[in-house]
Order: structure tokens, then C-alpha cells, then sequence
């Protein structure tokens, strides 16, 4: 006889040991990127053939380096949980799709920290 | 999983390509496409941070014709990604799927996909001359 709640169930032990918090960050990241990328892609228009200078102060904008780091952040975790699946899916070998995973995280990790820290740089000026 | 002899379910191939397994294939494609494409972002924000010789470099790559071509398949990734996307929510949502939804909003997905392609460009190429 089974004790546990559906939910309890859900919540603590699918079938990758996460219950449903994968597929909700995924969806979660995929609304908040929507407007993100829009804004994005509106802005690498007006940025068209910009000078430095005028890179630099669209970076000094507080709304342009919030809704950037935004967008970075969103963009490598929700990059990292679709490369996951792909991963989860196609390579069959267990060392192997342990490995790829820890490569996209890790990868994921280190681009976005990197991305991140570039736009703070340029938003405090330094 | 221990090998067995039992029949396989046809594999992909038998199937004859519908508009909604190619627009369900390609939207991982995109995805991952659009994963790698996140390098020429993170590469354009550290040159602007690092200083104008290194933004000169990256906007020289940039315009090349590779960097274009680079460009232009990012931006069809990411429209269709993002239109296909929307989709998705609303079919996690529960609605749409009708077989007649299903199909009108994939030929939906492609008409959006060129819509904000050329719209982007068409706009981008105005702002190419300025200083």
C-alpha cells in the first residue's frame, strides 16, 4: 500500500530523482525570456554599427545592465536544462551522459558568470 | 538494459516527415544552435568590457560575411525558437491540440519566424549607415 501523497510523490522522487522542478524551471526561464529576447534583439538594432562609446554608456543604463544580467541569467539556465534533456536523451552510454551534463553546467556556469561580470563592469564603470 | 530479441516499434525513417515532427526536431535543433550561439554574445559583451581595440576586432568579425552568416542563423533560431516556444506554453497549458490547431499554429510559428526575420533585418540594414 503506498502511503505517500500523488504530490508528495511528485514533489520528492520522479524519475530523476527532482520531481517536477526541472520541467518548471524550464517553463519558468522560457515566459521570462520572451519579453527578455525581444528587448534583446530590439537593442542589438539600435546598437548597429555603435561606437565604443556608445556601447559603453547603452551599458552604463541601470535598466540596460539589469534587464542584461536578466537575460544572461535566464538564457544559460534555461540553455543548460534544454542541453540536459538533449543529452538525457541521445547518449545512452551513463559515464558518458553523467559527463556531457557536468560539461553543459559547468560550461553554462562559466559563460554566464563571465557574460555577467562583463556587464557589471561596463555598468560601474570600471 | 539487457538486450532482447523482442520487435522494435518502426524507427524514424519509416515515417513519412510531417510539418509537426520537423517543427518538433527543429525546435530542439534551434535550441542547441541557439546554446552555441550564446558564445558570440558572451564574446561581444567581454570585448565591449575589455576596451575599443577589442570592440573594433569583435564588430569587425562581426561584419564580415561569416559573422553576418553567423547573424543571420542566430536570428531565424532564435524567432523560431521563440514563436515555436510560445506554442509550446500554450499546449502546457492545456490548449491547442486540435489537429487543425496543431497544424495552424505550426504554419502560425513559420509565418512569425519570417515576419520578425525580415523585420529585424530590414531594420538592422537602416542602421548600418549611421556613425
Amino acid at each position: 500500500m503506498e502511503l505517500r501523497s500523488t504530490l508528495g510523490r511528485v514533489r520528492g522522487l520522479g524519475s530523476a530523482k527532482d520531481g517536477a522542478h526541472h520541467w518548471w524551471a524550464q517553463r519558468t526561464t522560457a515566459v521570462a525570456l520572451v519579453p527578455l529576447s525581444l528587448w534583446f534583439v530590439a537593442s542589438v538594432i539600435a546598437l548597429v554599427g555603435a561606437n565604443h562609446a556608445t556601447a559603453v554608456a547603452w551599458f552604463r543604463s541601470p535598466i540596460n545592465a539589469t534587464l542584461m544580467v536578466l537575460l544572461i541569467v535566464a538564457t544559460f539556465y534555461h540553455a543548460a536544462l534544454g542541453l540536459q534533456v538533449v543529452l538525457e536523451d541521445y547518449v545512452h552510454h551513463e559515464g558518458q551522459k553523467v559527463a556531457g551534463i557536468l560539461a553543459v553546467k559547468g560550461l553554462a556556469a562559466l559563460l554566464g558568470l563571465l557574460a555577467a561580470i562583463a556587464v557589471l563592469k561596463l555598468a560601474f564603470g570600471g | 538494459m539487457a538486450q532482447s530479441e523482442r520487435p522494435l516499434s518502426p524507427h524514424l525513417q519509416i515515417y513519412r516527415p510531417q510539418l509537426t515532427s520537423i517543427l518538433s526536431i527543429s525546435h530542439r535543433a534551434a535550441g542547441v544552435a541557439l546554446a552555441v550561439g550564446t558564445l558570440l554574445l558572451v564574446y561581444w559583451v567581454v570585448a565591449t568590457a575589455s576596451g575599443p581595440a577589442a570592440y573594433a576586432t569583435a564588430q569587425a568579425f562581426i561584419r564580415s560575411w561569416f559573422g553576418m552568416l553567423i547573424l543571420l542563423g542566430w536570428s531565424v533560431a532564435l524567432f523560431f525558437h521563440l514563436a515555436n516556444g510560445i506554442r509550446h506554453l500554450f499546449w502546457d497549458a492545456g490548449h491547442g491540440f486540435e489537429l487543425k490547431t496543431v497544424y495552424a499554429s505550426g504554419y502560425a510559428v513559420l509565418a512569425a519566424t519570417a515576419v520578425l526575420t525580415v523585420v529585424a533585418w530590414t531594420l538592422g540594414c537602416a542602421m548600418m549607415g549611421r556613425p
